[in-house]
């Protein structure tokens, strides 16, 4: 076993168990931090895999960004445990039935799999020669070149979807008091304070 | 022997590991000074004397507080989530050491010369904030937890900017390797051909943006001693303590080689003719940080409100801007070809 099986083996192993314990974690706030080392573990497959662009991108998007967001909810959720453990006892022979269909259609589906020829041909194409080109430039090329438009599409629905959320939840309160840092910084000291000498004993 | 470290499994993890030391432990001890140098700055400042006591000028203060912090009780509280408890501490302290595989002293002197050198260090400064957040959570007490939601807005928020305004500079480089990037700040002008030039609003956007990364003042509005009780790390005690403490300070040594890098030459001599060397590296990093300590010394605190204000809204449409500018000038080799100096591709 060279020491690359080695450290495959290590990242895979702690990708399944942390996988695993993101399920059976009794704690949710243990649940999403067992999700973020099933993140790394990922990203060190993806280093070893030679895209390292991918696997940073992954670390600072998901473990950076949404696992940061997942943890604030979690955190801030009032949940009992205890209760939550014994409703999805309750739950588990409906979960375990419906894993188990959808385990059996993605098996029907894949029996019936037939790959086009094109297919294969297709996907090679579009990858340039990985000795030649480094995978950030590959990746430029590929999305801001090639595909240029469903890429900046996917980012208009993303953006739509974000205005919709926002446009959702925006409310303008009139009845609260409210900061307006512009007329904060242009108050003039001269005009907002004033100074006096004070005699001893004297008072104002 | 060459191949003994370069052929055999043994050999290079030895030689990894040799390397890893040779970094580590000079830079854990400058770090110990660097604290030293921080509070005798902020002495200067207010006119006092600062440390003097231990040693000659004080110089060994560090390692007293680093004893003294040893051998306190560890006090956990009652209902703390232990495991994420003690783990919160090690991330903090970990992630600070492992992003310095990326950062080169010299013209190849690096242990990891890494393609995406600058997205690892993002990564990881990203990853950072865990540590906060575990360690505010795991205390299980109102006044750490409200801290260190504090502090992880405050954190993801300056990345942002950071990551926007590392994108000009990456634009301009071509590539995201740190001896690309340096190498493309070399010219006959000495240090007028590096990136603080033409970069130069965003030596600033990202200076103060690191400020409030690494939680400095005026931006230490998570600990903000002198109101608050200390954030996230209220309920740590003793050596947990103090990898919290190694942690940040070390975040801010980082930011101190970040902004050498990428905006002041890294290695290169800031005069043409000088040679180059880890000596420029190492004396930038240190006026860098020197300026860090005057910022603390000098300026009043900011209102956390105001805080999110000049993040969301006064740097990131600022970097935006700039990252869109800087691609035009690129483009079309605006200024002499100032802000394309690609490397690699192009």
């Amino acid at each position: 076993m060279t020491v690359f099986d080695f450290i495959f083996y290590l990242f895979a192993i702690t990708v399944v168990t942390a996988g695993l314990l993101t399920v059976v974690s009794k704690n949710p706030v243990h649940s999403v931090l067992w999700l973020i080392l099933a993140f790394l573990s990922s990203a060190g497959l993806f280093v070893l895999l030679g895209a390292e662009f991918v696997a940073m991108l992954l670390i600072i998007v998901y473990v950076g960004a949404v696992a940061v967001l997942f943890l604030f909810v979690v955190m801030m959720l009032d949940v009992d445990f205890a209760e939550l453990k014994g409703e999805m006892a309750k739950y588990m022979p409906l979960a375990l039935l419906m894993g188990v269909i959808i385990l059996m259609q993605l098996a029907l589906a894949f029996g019936v799999w037939e790959q086009s020829d094109k297919a294969a041909g297709l996907r090679a194409a579009v990858t340039p020669d990985i000795t030649e080109t480094h995978n950030t430039a590959a990746l430029g090329m590929l999305i801001y070149d090639d595909y240029i438009l469903p890429f900046q599409l996917a980012g208009l629905i993303l953006l739509v979807a974000m205005i919709g959320a926002i446009v959702l939840t925006l409310r303008h309160r009139t009845d609260i008091k409210r900061q307006d840092i512009l007329a904060q910084m242009y108050r003039d000291p001269a005009k907002a304070m004033e100074l006096k000498d004070v005699k001893p004993g004297q008072g104002l | 022997m060459v191949e003994f470290f370069t052929e055999t499994n043994l050999g290079i993890v030895l030689l990894i590991l040799g390397q890893a030391l040779l970094v580590i432990v000079p830079l854990l001890l400058a770090l110990a000074f660097l604290m030293y140098a921080d509070r005798k700055v902020w002495a200067a400042v207010q006119m006092r004397r600062g440390p003097n006591v231990v040693g000659v000028f004080g110089l060994l203060q560090s390692f007293a507080d680093f004893l003294k912090y040893i051998v306190k009780e560890v006090v956990v509280p009652a209902g703390a989530d232990k495991a994420v408890f003690f783990l919160a501490p090690m991330i903090s302290f970990v992630m600070a050491v492992i992003a310095w595989v990326a950062i080169p002293w010299n013209e190849g002197w690096v242990i990891a010369d890494l393609n995406v050198a600058i997205l690892y260090i993002f990564a990881i400064s990203s990853l950072e904030v865990y540590g906060v957040i575990m360690g505010g959570w795991a205390s299980n007490s109102k006044y750490p937890f409200l801290g260190s939601l504090r502090s992880a807005a405050q954190m993801i928020s300056y990345e942002v900017s950071i990551g926007l305004i590392i994108v000009g500079v990456i634009i301009s480089t071509g590539s995201m390797n740190f001896g690309d990037i340096v190498n493309a700040q070399k010219g006959d002008w000495g240090l007028f051909n590096w990136y603080w030039l033409p970069h130069f609003p965003m030596l600033f956007l990202f200076f103060i943006s690191a400020l409030a990364e690494t939680n400095r003042p005026p931006f230490d509005l998570p600990e903000a001693e002198s109101e608050l009780v200390a954030g996230y790390q209220v309920e740590y005690s003793s050596t947990p303590f103090l990898l919290f403490m190694i942690g940040e300070l070390m975040a801010v040594v980082l930011m101190c080689a970040l902004v050498t890098l990428l905006f002041l030459g890294g290695w290169l001599s800031p005069i043409p003719g000088l040679p180059d060397g880890i000596l420029w590296m190492t004396l930038k990093m240190a006026a860098v940080f020197f300026i860090f300590a005057m910022v603390k010394a000098i300026t009043p605190r900011y209102r956390y409100d105001q805080l999110m204000r000049i993040g969301w809204k006064v740097f990131l449409p600022l970097s935006l801007a700039w990252v869109v500018i800087v691609a035009f000038f690129a483009q079309y080799g605006a200024f002499g070809g100032a802000y394309a100096r690609w490397t690699v591709g192009g």
